[in-house]
């Protein structure tokens, strides 16, 4: 734990909490402690590397992107037509949710070079030196390979495999390749987060299917207008970092542009969704008002000219993307609310 | 005489070491209840064990 150079034997940890003048031990004879302490006038003698704390590592698994895995995942369990025992659900649900934070430790892992360099996420605890980019390496793999193990053994193989093929899309395919390439990184990134509600229905059913597709097409079409509203009012942090940002390689104007027309795309597959075996009233009236609105907001987006959107601060770009979550998380719950009607045999 | 330097780095180890236990722990009793819920559910289980059991020899179906 010493730093390089530094005398073995004696941890510098305990040099400064030694008085600073006696040299002499009680016997009279040379302290031998005494020598490690020459130069150090003060208490912060702790020269070693800093040291993770249990929470950097639970960091590096991206908490708040594992929240919405788990959210997702469990609704495509929960909405699925075949019950699953309580033990199960809860185990598949807390393996998809370690596969999703394991790919993020090895997104971090790979991406500590950007993500030093963009004020969002230089406080990550690679960039800020807490943990070192081996752990982060160490930690993914040892967590994907458990997550699907397990799942595979909780919830069956096409479920297990569903997230192999998930965890190395986001790690591999998104992360080394495509994000550093091209700038529709967020449409492909984008398929890695809309798997966990397809793994949930495949925990249940052990297939997939059109609702399972469906759910699937959601995320993926909802992410690209999410993520491009998000880059339309944090600009710089890209442009640094040097990822190809829509925004950055082809102009806001183009990026207004594929917003409206990923919105477009999104809005007729939400209603297909509310048509299927999983539907209902409740979902089918959330999905035609959110979309509406979200078409609406995506459509003011498009119109808007630079100016105007610098003059108000952006203010119609953060109110899309904050509402961006809420339509997501609504249709999710919505068919969930569909499911408990069900079950309840009010529909 | 026992060193009894508690230094800020002692905090951390000992989080790291606690927050593993707990994960360990709590993984024994996940695939504790996991295994008990799958062999629940392959229902009645029985083989030969030294004994005939003639309910478990097939019976050809007549021809």
């Amino acid at each position: 734990m010493c730093k390089p150079g530094a005398p073995s034997g004696a941890p510098g940890i305990f040099a400064g909490t030694r008085p600073a003048s006696p040299s002499l031990t009680r016997s009279g004879m040379p302290d031998p402690m005494e020598r490690w302490n020459d130069g150090m006038t003060d208490i912060s003698a702790y020269q070693g590397e800093p040291e993770a704390e249990f929470g950097d590592y639970v960091a590096l698994l991206k908490p708040r992107v594992m929240s919405l895995v788990v959210f997702t995942a469990l609704v495509g369990l929960l909405v699925a037509p075949v019950p699953v025992h309580p033990v199960i659900a809860f185990v598949s649900v807390l393996f998809i949710a370690v596969g999703g934070g394991a790919s993020g430790a090895l997104n971090m892992w790979w991406d500590a070079d950007i993500d030093a360099v963009m004020k969002r996420t230089a406080r990550r605890p690679i960039p800020s030196g807490r943990v070192r980019p081996d752990e982060a390496l160490a930690v993914g793999l040892a967590l994907s390979g458990f997550a699907v193990v397990m799942l595979g053994l909780a919830g069956g193989m096409l479920a297990g495999a569903l997230l192999a093929f998930t965890i190395f899309f986001y790690a591999v395919v998104y992360t080394m390749w495509l994000k550093r390439s091209t700038p529709q990184n967020i449409v492909i990134g984008g398929a890695a987060g809309a798997f966990p509600p397809m793994i949930g229905w495949a925990v249940a059913t052990g297939g997939i299917s059109t609702e399972s597709v469906l759910m699937f097409a959601l995320i993926f079409f909802w992410t690209p207008p999410h993520f491009w509203a998000l880059a339309l009012f944090m600009k710089s942090d890209y442009r640094d970092a040097g990822v190809p940002m829509l925004t950055v390689t082809h102009g806001r104007r183009v990026t207004r542009a594929h917003i409206l027309a990923y919105t477009v795309l999104l809005a007729p597959l939400a209603i297909w969704l509310g048509l299927t075996q999983i539907g209902g009233p409740l979902y089918l009236s959330v999905a035609v008002v959110m979309n509406l609105w979200f078409l609406r907001g995506a459509y003011m987006i498009w119109r808007r000219e630079e100016a105007a959107a610098e003059a108000d601060g952006y203010a119609a770009e953060k109110a899309f993307f904050k509402f961006s979550l809420l339509y997501l998380f609504l249709h999710f719950g919505a068919l969930l609310g569909d499911a408990a009607l069900r079950a309840a045999e009010v529909i | 005489m026992a060193i009894r330097a508690e230094h800020e780095i002692h905090t951390r180890r000992f989080s790291r070491n606690l927050g593993l236990g707990l994960v360990l722990v709590a993984f024994v009793g996940v695939v504790f209840a996991l295994t008990v819920v799958k062999v629940q559910q392959l229902g009645a289980v029985q083989g030969f064990d030294h004994v005939l059991r003639p309910e478990m020899i097939q019976v050809e179906s007549a021809k």
